[in-house]
């Protein structure tokens, strides 16, 4: 069905909002529920409960009486940790009063952010594959996505000479992900160096989804706000879900320059009003004491992931090492079947869920995401029936 | 193997010691030869004393298993101090554990027996009767919530969907 039809059929809807396909990893999902005994490697979140002292933390609270509104922009307190954390960890210098929103998860962080800066007909670099909203919300926020495709020839790495072919006279900004979901890949300082003169040269905004910045393995996570230039045009996105494991409390935020956060706030406090209180709390308590946790849960990831990459290998899937994040995006491409067929194929043969690459937009056709967030037990009966089914091929 | 990579191996078998050599080496990403090495030096060494299972007991049905802390005051003697006991109570198989304690009393004795009768007939004829032995009180584990930082009564299951972006 083409957008004409749809506006056709249902003349009530926007057009906007029909022009906007469902997301793909919908379907998969709607599959691999109606099965039972499925090992998923779909999940795009930790397999380990919020630790206990950030459950606590926020018990506690609730004991003692925090179920109201919070300030529009987030806890005060919150947003000094979270300037405190920037600065300890990047080197940063927010100013917590201006320069920080506390959001309902980084999701509206990224949305209001591009609420914020596009007019109608503006222009925003996708880097893809890229997590499934970014080209929706540009589209809902009035800005038409023009997406730029990075490949394993490039490690999944945006490159200067890619991101600038994309670029007209309408751009306004561009929105990537590093540490990568679905490919797992990171681009170092240097890299993003190159990115950034890009940027300078063409006077664009940044979103900088920085949300698996505490899951890298091999090196720190470089910023893009701490690249030379870039402190002042990086709108850096980020939250507690993945570090954390608080996927459910729905606490991101942004920090980024006064103009835009207020712009941001503004946005913010007409929709959403304020991120729930409890979870801010239990937010506060995760940067001021769960560093120790959230390692514990990064080694772990570590250790999967040393053992994702060879077992796939081993199996005969070629397979780019993830750096970050907790996925990999293994080629599928040998088998000669595209990714929603070997995907389909693999939950209904050996009930293991992987999410095609496709749905991950351009550059993802020929991958499957598998996520490593699961336990060893589990991945290592999932790269034996992910065999059988290659053998079976 | 370097000193943080022996630690990570310890880690895991803590967690799991079923996980195969092989698997071992691929977490590590360190050669198999050398994470067979290490294990067998960590065995030889006492750093590795013993694979073991932690078993809900109260799940097996007709299981009369029954666990007794008991706290022993004792009297130490010159030059061995509270050794000598300590090795000779934890010498009788029923004796799980046996700890040096600060405070009120001396030696913590954690004793399984199948029944309560056997429980009680170690505490009168074999541990008060032992001389340097001065006194014993038994207390009996009624539930084990959390044992060897296993929670045994509300496992928190995986509660994910099973596609998420």
């Amino acid at each position: 069905m083409n957008k004409i039809d749809t506006f056709i059929l249902n003349p009530r809807l926007s057009k906007t909002i029909q022009s906007i396909p469902p997301s793909g990893i919908r379907r998969f999902f709607d599959l691999a529920s109606s099965m039972a005994g499925v090992i998923s490697l779909g999940v795009g979140e930790p397999d380990f409960v919020t630790p206990w002292k950030m459950r606590e933390a926020s018990i506690s609270a609730l004991e003692r009486g925090y179920t109201t509104y919070t300030a529009n922009s987030g806890l005060p307190e919150l947003k000094k940790e979270i300037s405190k954390y920037l600065q300890r960890e990047f080197r940063l210098d927010y100013n917590p009063e201006k320069e920080i929103v506390v959001t309902v998860g980084a999701s509206e962080a990224i949305d209001i952010a591009l609420r914020a800066i596009l007019d109608p007909g503006d222009e925003v670099i996708v880097v893809e594959p890229s997590y499934v909203s970014y080209a929706p919300v540009v589209s809902l926020a009035g800005g038409i996505p023009v997406t730029v495709a990075t490949d394993k020839t490039s490690s999944f790495k945006l490159t200067p000479e890619a991101f600038e072919e994309k670029i007209s006279r309408r751009t306004k900004a561009v929105i990537f992900c590093y540490p990568n979901n679905p490919t797992g890949a990171i681009m170092t300082g240097k890299e993003l160096e190159r990115v950034a003169e890009i940027v300078v040269k063409h006077d664009l905004l940044v979103i900088s989804d920085e949300i698996y910045a505490e899951l890298t393995y091999d090196r720190k996570h470089d910023s893009f706000a701490a690249i030379k230039g870039m402190f002042d045009r990086t709108i850096l996105i980020s939250g507690f879900s993945k570090a954390f494991a608080m996927t459910g409390w729905r606490i991101g935020f942004a920090a980024g320059p006064p103009d835009v956060i207020q712009a941001m706030i503004k946005i913010h406090q007409y929709t959403i009003l304020c991120a729930p209180i409890m979870g801010q709390m239990a937010a506060i308590e995760a940067l001021k004491n769960g560093m120790r946790e959230k390692d514990e849960m990064v080694n772990s990831y570590r250790q999967r992931r040393n053992y994702m990459v060879k077992a796939l290998r081993e199996i005969g899937l070629s397979t780019h090492e993830p750096e970050g994040a907790f996925y990999m995006f293994p080629s599928i491409e040998s088998t000669g079947l595209t990714s929603e067929e070997f995907a389909e194929g693999l939950i209904m043969k050996e009930k293991v869920a992987v999410v095609p690459g496709n749905v991950f937009g351009q550059g993802g056709e020929g991958h499957i995401r598998c996520s490593y967030a699961t336990s060893m037990e589990q991945l290592q009966e999932a790269v034996k029936r992910i065999k059988r089914y290659l053998d079976s091929l | 193997m370097e000193k943080g990579k022996i630690k990570e191996l310890l880690r895991i078998l803590e967690e799991n010691s079923r996980l195969e050599p092989q698997v071992l080496s691929e977490m590590l990403d360190l050669p198999l030869d050398e994470v067979k090495f290490t294990v067998e030096k960590l065995e030889q060494s006492g750093i590795i004393l013993k694979y073991s299972s932690i078993i809900n007991w109260d799940k097996v049905e007709e299981n009369d298993h029954i666990t007794a802390m008991i706290d022993v005051k004792v009297t130490p003697k010159r030059e061995v101090g509270f050794d000598d006991i300590a090795r000779r109570i934890y010498r009788f198989p029923e004796v799980k554990s046996v700890y040096l304690m600060s405070g009120a009393y001396d030696l913590s004795v954690v004793i399984e027996g199948v029944t309560m009768k056997e429980v009680a007939q170690f505490v009168s004829e074999k541990l008060s009767t032992l001389d340097s032995v001065i006194s014993t009180t038994t207390h009996f584990i009624l539930k084990k919530y959390k044992h060897d930082g296993v929670i045994f009564d509300d496992r928190e299951d995986d509660k994910r969907m099973v596609v998420t972006p």
